[in-house]
Formats: structure tokens, sequence, C-alpha cells
């Protein structure tokens, strides 16, 4: 038997998912930054059919009358005076617009360049998620990899992986070789939830398209809250991508990141668990 | 601690990079030959995809925006405009040209005694907001075959009142919208004459674009085979100055 230190390395991703992973990595990081851009030609949110200036918002992101900078979701108003509403430029001049340059692409205001960007990527987006789709259910990489067990979705056993979670304890041996059920469910949660929310709420906001699909209004009760959808979404993606990037750290980034390059992954010797 | 500094220059330095990267790239051939090309396939899917009358969603009274807010030019500020306001558009007319068998000069008078057509619609700002009004106007089709495109004509240019530093503002549609059943020029908002913020005394709806296609204070319709020679070439003031996409379905 071989021992854990000597383990060969498991082929771990298929080429259609490295693939789809970086483009997408770049697809995302595009029209999130030129999203933010957008969101600042207009930083209020509404609920319902139509909604501008005179009418009530829900989110706001603003300079405040004192001279900073605010966040405000509903009657809530969280100070983010130096980074939204209120930040310094690359020249050191005061900006007051919501989200800063380095969070935006282009970094100087631009709607139109923002609009140039976060259309060509979402084309990408569309392209690429549709080849990825097609590809994992032919190949049942979404079968085999994704799809929790009916063991896995007992409340016992995911129990076990939030606190697995929560210690910091990531599994090793043969279980490193797969996903472990909270990571799937967030990779459910992000190919068939929230990038399919992404693309419709987006197309929803489109007046030709409200032309050619108007039952997506219905569904999302309005362009304005398509809007709103859409930012909630964006939102969540960038929390799924802050916490899968902690998760890549904690798991060994370069083992990680080359299993996500070359394919190949190591596994991380068994521990000995102590009683 | 040098050690944690340095890193942080480091990915200070790294994502600097990347975005003034972006900016840069944005501004090179293969980049700008990408935008266009993805805007072309923008415009020819959805041509693809959506009927040629399909309409634009209509609504109820109980939907209107409590203000309909105004947006680019609030009053034009040239005499000539003045003039035609002092006298409540009276002398106004709307001139019909270009590549037509009848050169139409149309008072607003007219324009009321052709077929009207009332919408309550939304209109959907670039920016994101929305506001819904409710619009009445004659169709643009009846006017565009009583004048007679030639076959040449292959768009319709909106020529319009409002200043924008020494360039007067202008727009531009396809055939296929031209001929919409939603697409009128209205001369009243919400029951009311068209007010001055909103385009007095006519503006164009093209319901299924963004609002910077929906051209206000009209002087002249202009029926032309190709965009080249209108303004800069790009069909319309915002898209010539500001590199915003001529299709506004999105």
């Amino acid at each position: 038997m071989a021992t854990p230190e000597s383990r060969p390395p498991v082929y771990r991703h298929r080429l259609p998912t490295r693939l789809w992973h970086w483009l997408n990595a770049l697809t995302i990081f595009i029209l999130l930054m030129s999203g933010l851009m957008i969101f600042n030609a207009h930083p209020h949110l509404y609920w319902g059919r139509y909604g501008a200036n005179f009418d009530a918002s829900w989110l706001g992101i603003g300079p405040t009358p004192q001279g900073g900078g605010e966040l405000r979701i509903y009657q809530t108003h969280i100070p983010t005076t130096g980074v939204l509403g209120h930040w310094k430029d690359q020249q050191g001049h005061v900006q007051t617009r919501a989200f800063p340059y380095w969070a935006t692409i282009p970094a100087h205001y631009s709607l139109a360049g923002a609009r140039r960007w976060h259309f060509l990527f979402a084309w990408v987006l569309i392209l690429g998620g549709t080849a990825y789709f097609v590809t994992s259910l032919v190949n049942r990489h979404f079968a085999r990899d994704i799809a929790p067990t009916r063991e896995e979705l007992k409340p016992r056993h995911l129990w076990a992986d939030i606190k697995d979670h929560a210690r910091l304890r990531l599994p090793t041996g043969d279980a490193a070789g797969r996903y472990n059920p909270l990571q799937k469910l967030a990779y459910i949660s992000v190919i068939f939830v929230l990038i399919p929310l992404m693309i419709l709420t987006g197309l929803t906001m489109s007046p030709s398209f409200n032309a050619t699909f108007p039952q997506l209004l219905t569904l999302f009760g309005g362009r304005q809250s398509a809007r709103s959808i859409h930012f909630i979404c964006a939102m969540a993606l960038l929390a799924f991508i802050v916490i899968h990037l902690l998760m890549v750290i904690l798991a060994g980034p370069i083992n990680e990141i080359r299993s996500m390059i070359t394919g190949w992954f190591r596994i991380p010797p068994e521990k000995q668990r102590h009683g | 601690m040098a050690d944690a500094f340095s890193r942080r220059t480091a990915l200070t330095v790294g994502g600097g990079l990347l975005l003034g990267g972006c900016d840069k790239v944005a501004s090179t051939r293969p980049a700008q030959r990408a935008f266009l090309g993805a805007e072309s396939l923008t415009y020819r899917v959805n041509r693809l995809i959506t009927p040629r009358d399909a309409l634009a969603p209509e609504f109820t009274g109980a939907d209107v925006s409590p203000i309909f807010r105004s947006n680019g030019t609030s009053r034009p500020g040239s005499p000539d405009y003045a003039q035609l306001l002092g006298n409540n558009f009276a002398d106004w007319r709307l001139h019909v040209g270009g590549l037509v068998h009848r050169p139409l000069a149309i008072s607003l008078d007219q324009l009321k005694a052709l077929p009207q057509r009332t919408q309550i619609t939304r209109h959907d700002c670039v920016e994101g907001w929305s506001a819904i009004g409710r619009w009445t106007g004659p169709v643009l089709a009846p006017i565009l075959r009583f004048a007679g495109l030639s076959d040449a004509a292959r768009y319709i240019v909106f020529h319009c009142y409002d200043d924008f530093g020494g360039t007067s503002y202008y727009e531009s549609i396809d055939l296929v919208d031209a001929f919409h059943p939603q697409t009128i020029l209205a001369w009243a908002l919400n029951g009311q004459a068209l007010p001055v913020q909103n385009g007095a005394p006519l503006r164009l709806r093209v319901e299924r674009q963004l609002g910077y296609k929906q051209a206000k204070y009209l002087r002249g319709i202009e029926a032309v085979a190709s965009l080249d020679q209108v303004g800069g070439g790009k069909g319309g003031y915002w898209e010539d100055v500001a590199d915003y996409a001529w299709f506004a379905g999105i």
C-alpha cells in the first residue's frame, strides 16, 4: 500500500470544466465591475414597474449633506466614507459617485464604455455558459460531480459538513478528491440559480426584449424590480467569489489552482483525527 | 511587517495594472471591433427573435409615474425655439424630407387631425431609471407612406431643436421601428400638451428602445439611405459624441 505522501495525483477537472472556469472567471469579473459602473449612472434601486428620482427607492448610495458617503437600505444609513459615495480618485480628487474607480470598468466615469464591456461579455457569458451546460450534461459532470447524493442531503450529513466548515476542517484523503455537500450546494446555487437569474433579469431590463418576451416582466414584477434583483444576485455572486477564493486559500492554493489549470490534483494525506 | 507591506504593494500594483489594463485594452482596434461586433450581434439577434410588430408592454392609468422627470435638455435655448414657443407653436412645422417623393411641412393642427394613438408605456433611460407615461400622437407609418419613401431609403433621421454646445440633437431608427405600430410622434403627455421639459411641441416615441432614441423638440424627419452622412456617421448625437450604441434595445 502506498504511503499517503506518495499517492499519485488524481485527474480531478476535465478540460471543459477548466476552460469554462477561467473564461467565466474573466467574464464575471468584467461583468461585475462594468455593472458597478452602470449602477453609478443612477445609484438608486426601486421595486415595481417604474422608478426615477422622484420615486421612493429602497437602496441608494451617494454623498451625504455632511460631506461623507453612505449606503442606504430602506431607512438604515450605513456610513461608507472613503469607499462608497465619497472617495478619492487616482489624482486625489474627491468623487461622489457610488462605486470607486478601483471597483469599476472603466476606472473613469463612462456609462457608454461600461455598457460596451457589459454587453460584449454578456454574450461571452451566454455562449460560454451554454457550451459548458451542454457539455456537462453530456459528459455527466453535473450528474457525477455536482448533484448531491441522497446520503449527502440528509440533515445529519449536512450538519456535520457545516460543522467541519465552521472549524475550517477541510476534507483530506479520498474525500478531498470530490466536492463536499456544501460545496456542491454552492456550485448548484451559482450555476442553476444565480447565473440564470442574472441573465434573465438582465434581459428583463431590455425594452426590446420586453416586446419579445413580456412574460419575464410579470415573473420579476416589473423592470425596476428586475434591476433590483439583478443587483442583489450580483452581490450574491460577489459573496460566492470571496468565499470561493477563501476556501481555495485554506485548502492549499497551489494544489487547487494547479488542478484547475492542469486537471491534476494531489490528494492531501489523511490526517490523524483526535477523538 | 515588511513582508505584509510588500505583498500589499504588489496587490495594489497588480490590481492597478489589471484595472488600467482594461481601460487601455478598450481603446485598441481589436477591442473596438469586438464591441461593435457585439452591438451588431445584439441588433441582429433582436431582429431575428422579435416579430416585426411585437408590441412593447402597455400599462394602465394606475401604473403612470406620479412625476415624469425630464432629462437632457429641459428648454432649448435658441431664439428660433423661443419664438415658436412664444406663439404657442402656431408657426412650427414638421418638415419631412430626404429620400421621399413628396416632401411635407406639417403643422401641429394637421398632425392632430391624423389618426391618433394613445399608449401608456415605460420610458427607460440608459442610466437605469424608468418612468411610465400616457403618450398621444399620430402614428409615424402613415405619414411616411404619404410622403412616399424612395426605394433607397433605409433609415429615418430625426432633427431636433435642442442644442448641445452648438450641435442640434439628432437620432435615427431603421424602417422596422419607423413602421412599428407603436412608433408615434407624441404631442401630449398624460392628457396634456407635451410640456417644454419633455419635448414640446412634438417628440418621437419608439417604444422598444431606450430614452436617448426618443428625440424631443422635433423639427424635421429625413429619410436616408445610410447613416454615414448623418452627424459623425454613427446615427445619433450620443452615438457620435460618447459611443453609445445605435441600437438601444438593451
